[in-house]
């Protein structure tokens, strides 16, 4: 028995541990965004609590001068016009792959398939001239058109759940005089429900923490999202921690709170996201 | 992000059952009826050629010409791309630090494998060590960038935590190549080890319960338990997640750019391929670089196809 109880203390040991190496790293960062540039010089050490607990003047300072304003408002547009899109195209595409046979159906299938085996990164080179063919550089629709355009992930949830919706609904719908549209939109789109739920997420969240993008495609600083408008924070405000830790903190909070009010969405989304 | 895309691609075709053929549409001209998944397919597909096949397919083409990005004039160099990326020892040896990401891979799976065993059984306030063992993976790249930065400073989080251990050396994280990579690598683990983990939970959870309490009965212990009855229920997502990290790790990008900017030797292939491409104007270098990344990534998820099949990775 004892021994058990030992083996017990241990595992919750490491979980107090793993819970420290997450945490750690965070709270430190949240009490230095509440720190006075004074208090970081008199260099009290980074695990030393705030004089005033409820200093926000670098929140202030980040949002002004560092243009987290502007930034939040970038990365909301491209999050709606991208993730409508994705939804509409994921769910048209396995719509139209699962409920129709076509001449070159199997090719189709076959490019959405080899398509997902490419990773982005490899490709950008290249991927760049053609946006800026498109005239779309430095522009909100480089991102938005990539996060469409690209996301094989999404068209294969997609295609699991039309899958599992019964033809038979779209036959009697059919009789009643529906074209394959009203089928589409009458019947298939809202009974995706779950799966479009899925996809707003993984992609919501994917796209709010891409730097990647951005930060080839829109250089202007007025085009700034929330990752590049941090980036930048590292010019103007180099050694001054507590600015950097408070936009830190501002980017990090939005997705604490949704995390804590989807956890279980999130999770399976995910799940599904890597796998599928 | 480039971990949880890849493997979208399962084959879809076969495993369709052959019922929900083409709905009866008998009443419409037969033109019509072969139109209409074509109508839904444009867009998506318009999107598909541009964005991923046309790219490739260019890139494949500068990687055999010196084009600069913006002249219109380029000139035909056959393989010499090639050669210089095989020859050029500086252009090559960036590929040693993914050495340092592959190792960290190995750790953050065998930790991922080990939490989420310990959290598939009854431990208290599972929830929430769920929660923070994932949460690092949701969040921003740029922010975990910062986050680490300050953590390594001179006089940052760590050293505050060592220095109360009474260790008191003053020592530069991420002022020595090794020291740096070694580092990041750490952050790399920090922030995906989530994902491995919530797959492997996942997997673990849809393993019956009865067989647990069946080995109990029959006297099996923890050890036994994990040996004879996880292993093998989450050999499919293990396998996944090999594969995943040794692509992830020839593609790190963001945390070292980030925090380094690629200086002290952190340098990768990846952002030594888009500073060719975007700062040194040297598109057909990149684009030969990044053919090689590229085909790289293939034949490792290649071996994967041929190691397990597909239809196994199926959890949730």
């Amino acid at each position: 028995m004892t021994r058990r109880a030992v083996a017990r203390a241990l595992v919750y040991l490491s979980l107090v541990l793993a819970t420290l190496v997450v945490l750690l790293p965070l709270t430190v960062v949240f009490l230095t965004s509440l720190k006075t540039s004074g208090e970081m010089a008199d260099d009290s050490g980074a695990l030393a609590l705030p004089d005033d607990p409820l200093n926000f003047a670098n929140y202030v300072t980040a949002f002004q001068d560092g243009r987290m304003l502007s930034a939040f408002a970038n990365t909301a547009v491209i999050l709606v016009v991208a993730i409508g899109g994705t939804v509409l195209i994921g769910s048209m595409t396995a719509y139209a792959i699962d409920r129709f046979r076509f001449r070159f159906r199997k090719l189709v299938l076959g490019l959405f398939l080899v398509a997902a085996l490419v990773p982005g990164v490899t490709t950008q080179v290249a991927t760049f001239q053609i946006v800026n063919s498109f005239g779309m550089f430095d522009s909100l629709w480089a991102p938005i058109a990539l996060y469409m355009g690209t996301d094989i992930v999404s068209i294969y949830i997609f295609l699991q759940f039309v899958r599992a919706i019964p033809v038979s609904l779209d036959e009697s719908a059919r009789i009643d005089g529906a074209n394959a549209f009203t089928v589409y939109r009458k019947i298939i789109f809202p009974l995706l429900k779950p799966a479009i739920a899925t996809v707003v997420i993984v992609k919501g969240i994917n796209v709010y923490n891409d730097f990647y993008i951005p930060f080839l495609y829109m250089p202007s600083e007025d085009l700034g999202v929330i990752s590049t408008s941090l980036f930048r924070f590292k010019g103007p405000f180099g050694a001054h921690w507590e600015t950097i830790s408070a936009g830190a903190i501002l980017v990090i909070a939005p997705t604490l709170i949704v995390f804590l009010f989807l956890q279980r969405f999130i999770y399976n989304g995910f799940t599904q996201g890597a796998t599928k | 992000m480039t971990d949880t895309t890849r493997e979208a691609a399962r084959p879809v075709g076969p495993a369709a059952p052959a019922g929900p053929a083409a709905p009866s549409a008998a009443h419409r001209p037969r033109r019509w009826r072969g139109m209409t998944p074509w109508l839904f397919l444009i867009a998506p597909l318009a999107l598909l050629i541009a964005f991923t096949y046309a790219p490739i397919v260019n890139m494949v083409a500068y990687s055999f010409t010196d084009w600069d990005g913006v002249s219109p004039e380029l000139h035909y160099t056959g393989a010499e791309n090639y050669t210089e990326l095989f020859t050029r020892s500086e252009l090559f040896e960036v590929f040693f630090v993914s050495g340092y990401y592959l190792a960290a891979s190995a750790v953050q799976i065998g930790a991922a494998l080990y939490f989420a065993t310990i959290l598939s059984f009854n431990v208290r306030f599972r929830g929430f060590f769920k929660g923070v063992l994932f949460f690092p993976y949701l969040i921003n790249g740029v922010a975990i960038g910062f986050v680490f930065l300050y953590f390594f400073q001179d006089g940052g989080t760590l050293d505050a935590i060592l220095s109360l251990f009474g260790y008191d050396g003053d020592r530069a994280w991420l002022g020595t190549p090794t020291s740096a990579n070694v580092s990041l690598a750490g952050v790399s683990v920090w922030r995906y080890l989530g994902l491995n983990f919530v797959l492997f939970l996942g997997a673990i959870q849809s393993i019956p319960g009865e067989l647990y309490e069946a080995a109990e009965l029959d006297g099996a212990n923890r050890w036994q338990q994990f040996r004879h009855i996880i292993a093998p229920g989450i050999r499919p997502v293990l396998s996944l997640s090999v594969i995943l990290s040794v692509s992830g790790s020839l593609s790190v990008f963001e945390i070292p750019y980030i925090m380094t900017g690629g200086a002290t030797g952190t340098e990768t292939f990846v952002i030594q391929t888009v500073k060719l491409a975007f700062q040194f104007n040297k598109t057909g270098l990149a684009s030969a670089a990044a053919v090689v990344l590229l085909l790289i990534i293939l034949a490792v998820t290649w071996v994967q196809r041929r190691l397990v099949p597909d239809d196994k990775v199926d959890l949730v």
